[in-house]
């Protein structure tokens, strides 16, 4: 029992252009990633990576070296804005535009400190990304946002994704999930001002999230957005695995808040593959509950369960950790290992501290953190929830920027705690994890670049000079790690020499 | 049945409510130094984020208008 699993998440960021209403943000969030693109390391080849958008794909495909599931570009063009920027980077993560948002998707990790370790990264990528972009001559500074709502009624995502076994039945993860997911933001809420879509009620709540969900199931993730969402796109082995796709998170920029976020619910994941929980925690009415708990800071608002019962939202918190504990301890006892046992602590910690004084937690959670400058500025300025200024510090709390992101303001001056010593933070922007298939994909990139012709999550795509095109699937995101592949690396000068190993 | 809260919790409430009961004589004053720091704290924090804030809050927060996402 053990927190370790595959996972990543993709954070589609805000973008703003100060004093030019009229900029096209497909266009600007073109920019950052071409900007960053630009970057000495992704221009060695001399060509873009992942580069479906490029008009050739189709054809290229025809070209394909088929082994094990079928490569389908139409597919993969689908799932594309054609046209619009698209950088894979050398450390195994995807940087492109999606809808009107620069994006980053993490490589693929085991857990969740590496998680947040290569999720800060995308942070910095995307800082550097627009600060690249401002050095363009003619070209306005572009603003960055790590957040949710435009507080005028547009919402984007910060999404999670977990591989399951795909012996689950999915039924069990709407069941057993949803109180979670219903109740999991006392914990990694991010934090607003102003409720309701549009946030034109004055008030604070929980989550930047929870206004936005309107239906318990569903494939969506822009209009009727549900709890749980059913895309089931595994880039992985279809009959082994499924990858469940979390639209309900908030983006965090507290390295605590996304480590429990990610720490607690693969725990809860592994307990639904062991069916080791129980039908008693089912809310009546998750979809209004989630609102509820979201307006409610103080968390005395008590949710009705489908048995009767009525319980906060911190209640069946630690309903939950209790569970998870007693099955830790039973499964893995003293051997479980140190992560696992780091998550739990924590994760306790922050709920006793939340049922004593949510102020408690406010250097380590980011709605606490949050809540806490507003307070000082209500008092202070005596203002009013529907202050512009206090809009201003929740817009600006998740400015990217060092210099100006509140967020960073803070633990500049050792206000928020955090996890991760910031020189790694530097080189995970170009270093893939060492232990999943984003090793493979990122070492190529960062050694064959010129013999790379394309990459996805499941694929990489060479051209060394052979008639066709050669595509080597990763169907196993634990397979291409360092320990099976790194010593390739070291012995081959070309993807050639690499291809003419691993075929042969 | 809505009222049965009280039986059920093994974990949550009554948890809570045990903790609370017995440590609450160390809590409060932990609690207000805590709060205190923080208060201290805030002063010198806010007057730091002044200085990095955007001009013209009202303006600025109105501008920011994003095109739909995920």
């Amino acid at each position: 029992m053990s927190v370790r699993r595959i996972m990543g998440t993709e954070v589609e960021y805000g973008i703003s252009v100060p004093g030019q209403p009229g900029a096209n943000p497909m266009v600007t969030s073109s920019q950052v990633v071409n900007a960053y693109g630009a970057r000495p390391e992704l221009t060695r080849g001399g060509r873009a990576r992942w580069d479906y958008e490029e008009e050739s794909p189709l054809r290229d495909a025809r070209g394909f070296t088929y082994t094990g599931t079928a490569y389908d570009p139409a597919e993969a063009l689908a799932d594309e804005d054609l046209g619009l920027a698209n950088v894979i980077l050398t450390n195994g993560a995807r940087l492109y535009v999606d809808h009107a948002h620069p994006e980053y998707s993490t490589p693929e990790v085991t857990n969740p400190l590496d998680l947040v370790l290569w999720d800060k990264a995308g942070e910095r990528v995307m800082a550097e990304g627009a600060r690249r972009a401002a050095t363009i001559p003619g070209s306005h500074p572009i603003h960055l946002y790590k957040h949710n709502t435009d507080n005028k009624g547009s919402s984007f995502g910060a999404h999670e994704n977990y591989l399951m076994r795909r012996q689950t039945p999915f039924a069990d993860i709407v069941t057993y999930l949803t109180p979670f997911f219903v109740t999991r933001q006392i914990v990694c809420g991010a934090g607003r001002v102003g409720i309701g879509q549009d946030g034109s009620q004055a008030g604070y709540q929980i989550s930047q999230r929870a206004d936005f969900f309107e239906v318990e199931v569903g494939l969506e993730t822009t209009l009727k957005r549900p709890i749980i969402n059913t895309r089931d796109e595994p880039h992985s082995d279809a009959d082994k695995y499924r990858r469940l796709h979390v639209i309900i998170g908030d983006a965090n920029l507290s390295e605590i808040s996304t480590y429990l976020k990610l720490g607690t619910t693969a725990l809860i994941l592994t307990m639904i593959e062991e069916k080791a929980l129980g039908t008693d925690l089912g809310i009546a009415d998750p979809v209004a509950e989630l609102r509820s708990v979201s307006h409610d800071p103080s968390l005395k608002h008590l949710m009705r369960l489908r048995d009767g019962r009525r319980l906060t939202a911190l209640d069946v918190q630690w309903a939950y950790y209790e569970r998870v504990k007693s099955f830790v301890d039973d499964r893995t006892g003293s051997d479980t290992d140190e992560m696992t046992r780091d998550v739990l602590q924590r994760w306790e910690s922050v709920l006793e501290r939340l049922g004593r004084d949510p102020m408690l937690c406010s250097q380590e959670l980011d709605w606490v953190a949050k809540l806490r400058l507003l307070e000082g500025y209500r008092e202070r300025e005596n203002l009013g929830w529907a202050s512009s200024k206090l809009q201003l510090v929740d817009l600006q709390y998740a400015d990217v920027r060092e210099e100006k992101g509140l967020y960073h303001r803070l633990v500049a001056r050792g206000a928020m705690k955090t996890m991760l010593d910031p020189q790694r933070v530097e080189l995970a922007m170009v270093e893939p994890p060492d232990d999943t298939r984003a090793y493979f994909r990122g070492r190529c990139l960062a050694k064959y670049a010129s013999e790379v012709v394309a990459a996805s999550w499941d694929s990489v795509i060479f051209d060394v000079g052979r008639e066709a095109l050669v595509r080597v699937p990763m169907m196993e995101p634990e397979k291409g790690t360092k320990k099976h592949v790194g010593a390739l690396f070291d012995r081959c000068p070309s993807a050639k020499d690499l291809l003419e190993i691993i075929t042969s | 049945m809505a009222t049965q809260d009280g039986g059920q919790s093994q974990s949550g409430k009554s948890r809570r409510e045990d903790e609370v009961d017995e440590v609450a004589p160390e809590v409060n004053p932990e609690v207000a130094e805590r709060v205190e720091q923080i208060g201290e704290d805030v002063d010198d924090l806010l007057d730091e984020i002044d200085a990095v804030l955007e001009e013209n809050a009202e303006e600025f927060v109105r501008g920011y208008v994003q095109k739909g996402g995920q």
